[in-house]
């Protein structure tokens, strides 16, 4: 392996397409849902671009686009049009594709990130509006004859870019600033998130410089990248293939490479005979877009809180730790499971019961729902639930050990947990001659350890309680058996 | 300002249309010709008059978001030059 005394620092930009969650296309009526349906049957002349057809502005998803650009710390100008951008590819049905050129609906903005406990602002470029193409799939036929299939119902779908600045210097900040991203645009309810499926996708440019030096690399776009583990990934595969030919001596050629997954490489994709030529110009079919500040401002008044000022409200009002609130805030849809929960509660007694609350989503309800692979919203057991169990406990009725059983029951039955605990006899024993008949048991049957704690090995204790939990099938409360046996062990030498 | 044949064969490309070596030298002088003429346009003085991507004064043209039934998938692909099942069959796209 070659090394040098040269230092690089490593430029990464991301560009984001992410499919809006409106129920008709951009500038049709037609579905915008497509994953469940057979081929070629959300579609109009419209979307197949025949000549004559008049295209339609989605009002809704120009809100969406708007209000992200508000999330993002984004300007909105005045006026915003929309241009044709013309390459030909047969997923283009109309041979351009309606995007937006030189006045997009948001420019400019910000993102913050935190990595390693520091936080970082992440500057946007631009976030524009546009229409997904047509999916392609690529046949070849048992005879060796290639040829492409088309299916037109994802074309027209309304596609929102958010470019960022190269601001990034490393995949693990490439990695923040898209789970930021998404996690904004999640809580905006403005797209699904999904790389897998497609309406989330991420192209990045790489580029090393030297430390200290001021003009850019060449820069590398990587393609074709699945998820986020895959971004992540590449983006570690890309700058060491760079470093390499750079501490070489070698040049890095400007281009476009694949990321192939199961090899863990990106491929130079074959360049184009000719540089794009996309000769945009203004879409003659649809007139500018004004949006002037009183809609502007009631698109504002619409926007959820964002996980920003819920971080801060959490922390503020329910007296949390960083990390419960980093985990509860993740979606909107836990967040909301985690207050409705605490709503339940006595006011006096909320604080208390956000931190048993907090533990029990972070803690059993994320294991459980990991383990099944589904998320808060799917889940049988209800704030309601929850917080009927958290009072069972509270009050004396079941022990901790017990809850963690009635929890998981809950979660599998979506039963009542008072009807688990009384149904399967959990009630926590707090009759003391109960508890008392196990502990004069567990200490003849023990007499050694017994010994030991009077011999000043106070250690042996936690076994004896832990015998006398058994005795009792975790229905004693520990508290109490504790006390006990200390009395019983002092006054009965 | 007569356009370069390189020029002509580029568009032509950009227009998926084949031209013989005739037709780009007879392309070549005619589309020139059409240059020139809106050429003359670059005369008129514009210097106070803002740009504007439209002729109409229209603005915020839009609808709401509501679903509309597609039409038939057997219309969809009657005018397909080729179809295989429920798709249009093209050929092979290269990356």
């Amino acid at each position: 392996m070659t090394t040098t005394a040269v230092q690089y620092e490593t430029i990464i930009g991301l560009e984001v397409h992410a499919q809006l969650l409106t129920r008709s296309k951009m500038f049709c009526p037609c579905a915008a849902s497509y994953v469940d349906s057979s081929p070629n049957t959300h579609v109009c002349p419209t979307c197949l671009g025949m000549p004559g057809v008049l295209p339609v502005i989605n009002k809704r998803a120009v809100e969406m686009t708007i209000m992200t650009g508000l999330a993002l710390n984004s300007e909105v100008p005045e006026r915003a049009k929309f241009d044709r951008k013309n390459y030909p590819y047969p997923d283009l049905m109309k041979g351009y594709q309606i995007s937006e050129f030189d006045q997009p609906l948001c420019t400019g903005g910000w993102l913050e990130i935190e990595l390693d406990g520091q936080r970082r602002r992440l500057g946007i470029t631009r976030v524009h509006l546009e229409e997904d193409t047509a999916k392609l799939i690529h046949v070849k036929s048992p005879t060796g004859e290639t040829y492409s299939l088309i299916d037109v119902n994802r074309s027209g779908v309304p596609l929102m870019e958010v470019v960022g600045e190269p601001d990034m210097h490393s995949p693990d900040e490439a990695r923040a600033y898209l789970v930021k991203l998404r996690q904004i645009l999640r809580y905006l309810d403005v797209c699904a998130g999904n790389m897998e499926e497609g309406n989330f996708r991420c192209d990045a440019n790489v580029s090393l410089r030297p430390m200290g030096a001021s003009e850019l690399g060449s820069k590398v776009e990587v393609k074709n990248m699945n998820s986020f583990r895959s971004v992540y990934r590449a983006l570690n595969h890309e700058v060491e293939r760079q470093r390499e030919i750079l501490d070489n001596g070698g040049r890095i050629p400007q281009e476009t490479r694949g990321w192939v997954d199961d090899q863990g490489v990106t491929v130079s994709q074959r360049s184009k005979e000719y540089a794009n030529d996309y000769r945009y110009f203004p879409e003659p079919d649809l007139p500018p877009i004004v949006v002037d500040r009183e809609w502007l401002e009631k698109i504002r008044a619409k926007m959820p809180e964002l996980p920003g000022t819920k971080r801060a409200r959490f922390l503020s009002e329910y007296g949390l730790s960083e990390y419960d609130v980093s985990l509860l805030i993740e979606t909107p849809a836990k967040a909301d499971y985690f207050e409705a929960a605490v709503a339940l509660a006595p006011e006096a007694k909320r604080q208390k019961r956000a931190k048993a609350a907090a533990n029990w989503i972070n803690g059993e309800l994320a294991g459980l729902l990991n383990a099944h692979n589904i998320v808060v919203s799917e889940a049988k057991i209800t704030p309601k639930g929850l917080s009927q169990l958290i009072d069972l406990q509270e009050d004396g009725t079941i022990s901790g050990k017990t809850a963690k059983d009635v929890f998981q029951e809950m979660f599998e039955t979506g039963r009542d947990p008072e009807q688990i605990v009384e149904g399967a006899g959990l009630v926590q024993i707090t009759a003391s001659d109960e508890i008392a008949a196990a502990v004069e048991r567990v200490l003849e049957n023990n007499a050694k350890a017994a010994d030991d704690y009077r011999g000043g090995k106070e250690e042996a204790i936690k076994f004896l309680v832990g015998q006398v939990m058994r005795e009792t099938r975790g229905r004693a409360n520990p508290e109490m058996v504790n006390q006990m046996l200390k009395g019983k062990l002092s006054d009965n030498p | 300002m007569p356009l370069t044949p390189e020029e002509v064969r580029h568009n032509a490309r950009l227009a998926r249309v084949g031209l013989s070596d005739d037709e780009v030298a007879r392309f070549q002088s005619q589309l020139s010709l059409i240059l020139d003429y809106f050429q003359r346009l670059q005369e008129v003085d514009t210097e106070n008059v803002p740009p504007t991507a439209h002729t109409l004064a229209m603005h915020n043209v839009m609808r709401d978001d509501e679903p509309h039934p597609s039409i038939d998938k057997e219309e969809v692909l009657a005018n397909a030059p080729q179809r295989e099942g429920d798709h249009f069959r093209v050929r092979a796209i290269l990356e």
